[in-house]
């Protein structure tokens, strides 16, 4: 649908108020940016990996660190432990082969479908150790947002090199134009007298495999 | 709709939810009454406080995030028509449709034409004070769309009839025992055997909203950032209803007011900081979702929604800005830090202020986006201790804004000349606020807005109401330094 007459007579208003309020319009003072912008750790290196796995595992994520000639065992290792009654697991479209070739990859299941499956297994984009944040950015081997959205279990493998420390070191990773899902830990409430109660409608389970080379 | 005659134009009466039934001390008496509503706000407002200053103490940079959320937010102010037709030209670059809205009537018109443009009677909505504020369910719900709520606080406030209290934790005035009540009763296909255990109400909503969630073509939302930069939408939430609004559904309509831009991705850099730690207390929510247009990966798949609309709203938010000191409060990012420290919202709850935006900041919003003469009496719901000003993320300089909207309300009563309004007469009595000498005197020995009025003279001869009925009899000698909030968590042991 494109713009209607009267949506652009209400543009056209409502720029005319912003001016008329703001008059003579002062110049603006630039923003301080003094805050911490780098952080004090190099990506991937090993105080960062353990300040991720802390925050993480504060959250309530767990976290299970592997080199990377073992991801493949590490994940299924994991998803036998967190799926003791197995149930169908699926993978990000281009998750890479060696990782988990026998686990069936994602060719555009509906929400319905999607929900047939117990869990789902991704890479990611970058991670926050400060924070314990991971991104994922709908590239292949992440996937699109409803695979990691709709399964009760999600195996987010991390390499190491993709952690920094601030926030602002991960947002310079990160492509705005691609749609970007911030995850801290597995879904949570505390809308119910401040009692926090983890897994609500996305994954109740958020699993991390933290790969060092 | 009238034509621009280049006076500020408010938010109009008769749609939405921004003005009280009655008037804020009459609605506070009330409130003070009710003990379970006090216990239950006074409970949540002390354990958010002490997450916060937990979180707030780890980063040894915080000062510094607040001056540059500041200077980012009033910097975009003095330019934001600029930021909306760049943020215009990158939603729609990347497949978004824009619309605008001069008032809440305006949106909710677009808002029902493109529900009914999809042929569907049912939306999934997230948590969003934009469409709370403009009374959309009311709006979709006349033309036969029935809207569901999908965070839980949202879901017990929607199924028991009620009304939001608090920005972050809108039922908190409900204990567990009453939201059971509510659930078996208002629930389709609950499990009879519920209990009141905080987990199993979660199950009961997590199962309640699935089929919704997997089934509904159209969600609506609003947003905490937009980056007109790039065209990027934000919105930060904790269950991941929001995700399931955002990502499912084949149409998405986010409604967002004007002031929530930022003019750069970096820029967020500062608010993805900010806004976690102030609001929930937690070093990041859960789930961020950051989207543009209709989005489609590398091998040419599409990934959440193929039409996505975005409707910018004013509502009296230009008028807001037209006013040079009140208009810092457009700088508000939602995260409801103030109202958790406020000693007048701890007693009196949200409802008391008869707007969707209670608490300090709903002092010094709903009466500037309505018109002062239409909430006259938020501006007096505080005792100006600043405690808001210390907590404020983006320092806002809240007792300011309120001492300069009560004079604004005196001299339309004198240009009126009316005499002082009820509610002024009520406020200048304030005995639920001061209801102890030793309250009254320490509230007004820590006024930071008498320390500026006391000047160089060091002598206060005047002073806003509700304080004007006692400095009218005899000079004040200015305030030590002591704020309210110091003092409040000195005589009643709470962590400050
Ligand atoms: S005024 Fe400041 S503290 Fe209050 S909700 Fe807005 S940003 Fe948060």
């Amino acid at each position: 649908m494109s713009a209607t007459g009267s949506t652009d007579a209400a543009k056209e208003e409502i720029l005319q108020r912003i001016r008329s309020a703001l008059g003579s319009r002062p110049a603006a003072e630039p923003a301080p940016r003094d805050y911490r912008r780098a952080g004090a750790e190099a990506p991937g290196s090993s105080a960062l990996l353990d300040l991720f796995e802390d925050r993480l595992v504060d959250y309530k994520a767990t976290v299970h660190r592997t080199t990377s000639d073992h991801v493949g065992d590490t994940v299924r290792s994991v998803i036998a432990t967190l799926l003791p009654q197995g149930g169908s697991v699926l993978a990000a479209s281009a998750l890479p082969d060696e990782w988990l070739p026998e686990v069936t990859r994602d060719t555009g299941f509906t929400a319905r479908e999607l929900d047939q499956f117990a869990g789902v297994v991704t890479a990611c984009a970058a991670a926050a150790a400060q924070t314990g944040t991971i991104v994922l950015d709908g590239s292949p081997d992440q996937g699109r947002r409803a695979i990691t959205l709709v399964p009760d279990l999600h195996v987010c493998v991390v390499r190491a090199e993709q952690v920094v420390e601030t926030v602002p070191e991960l947002l310079s990773r990160l492509d705005p134009t691609r749609p970007l899902t911030f995850i801290s830990g597995p879904s949570a409430t505390s809308d119910i007298e401040l009692q926090r109660v983890e897994g609500v409608h996305g994954p109740r389970t958020l699993a991390v495999v933290l790969v060092t080379p | 709709m009238t034509t621009f005659l280049g006076l500020p134009v408010h938010a109009p009466r008769g749609v939405g939810h921004l003005r009280g039934d009655e008037p804020f001390p009459d609605a506070a008496r009330k409130a003070l009454a009710n003990t379970q509503l006090r216990r239950n706000i006074g409970h949540a407002t002390a354990t958010i406080r002490a997450k916060r200053a937990a979180v707030v103490a780890e980063l040894d940079d915080w000062e510094q995030l607040r001056l540059a959320g500041e200077a980012i937010k009033t910097a975009t102010m003095l330019r934001l028509d600029d930021h909306l037709e760049q943020l215009e030209r990158r939603v729609t670059e990347r497949g978004g449709t824009v619309h605008w809205a001069r008032d809440a009537n305006e949106a909710n018109e677009i808002v029902t034409r493109l529900v009914q443009a999809t042929g569907e009677s049912e939306v999934v909505k997230v948590k969003s004070m934009a469409t709370q504020e403009i009374g959309l369910n009311e709006a979709l719900e006349e033309a036969g769309i029935a809207a569901f709520e999908t965070d839980l606080a949202e879901l017990i406030v929607q199924l028991g009839h009620d009304k939001p209290s608090h920005i972050l934790v809108p039922a908190i005035h409900r204990n567990r025992s009453e939201i059971r009540e509510i659930f078996l009763r208002e629930m389709a296909g609950v499990d009879p055997e519920l209990t009141d255990d905080p987990r199993r109400l979660a199950m009961a909503a997590r199962a309640y909203l699935r089929r919704k969630f997997l089934s509904t073509k159209v969600g609506i939302s609003g947003a905490n950032f937009a980056v007109a930069e790039t065209g990027t939408m934000v919105v930060l939430e904790s269950e991941g209803n929001g995700r399931m609004c955002l990502t499912l559904p084949e149409t998405l309509i986010t409604v967002m007011g004007i002031e929530k831009l930022v003019p750069t991705w970096t820029d967020l850099e500062v608010f993805l900081q900010l806004l976690p730690r102030s609001s929930t207390g937690e070093r990041m929510n859960p789930y961020t979702s950051a989207w543009g247009g209709a989005h489609t990966l590398d091998d040419g798949s599409p990934d959440g929604p193929r039409d996505f609309h975005l409707v910018l709203l004013d509502n009296g938010r230009t008028a807001t800005l037209a006013d040079e000191v009140g208009r810092q409060v457009l700088n508000c990012i939602k995260c409801s830090a103030c109202m958790n420290v406020c000693p007048v919202y701890e007693r009196t709850g949200g409802h008391a202020y008869g707007s969707v935006y209670p608490g300090p900041i709903g002092a010094v919003l709903s009466p500037q986006l309505t018109g002062v003469e239409d909430n006259a009496s938020l501006p007096y719901a505080s005792s100006l201790c600043g405690a808001c000003f210390d907590a404020c993320p983006v320092r806002i300089d809240i007792p300011s804004v309120l001492v300069h909207l009560r004079a604004q309300h005196v001299e339309e009563q004198k240009t009126a000349r009316r005499l002082p309004t009820p509610e002024a007469v009520a406020m200048a009595a304030a005995s639920w606020t001061m209801s102890t000498p030793k309250r009254f005197a320490a509230a007004e020995k820590a006024s930071r807005a008498a320390r500026v009025l006391g000047g160089k003279k060091g002598r206060i001869s005047t002073l806003p109401p509700p304080l004007s009925g006692w400095s009218g009899s005899r000079d004040a000698p200015v305030p030590p330094k002591e704020t309210f909030r110091e003092w409040w968590a000195r005589t009643r042991d709470v962590p400050s």
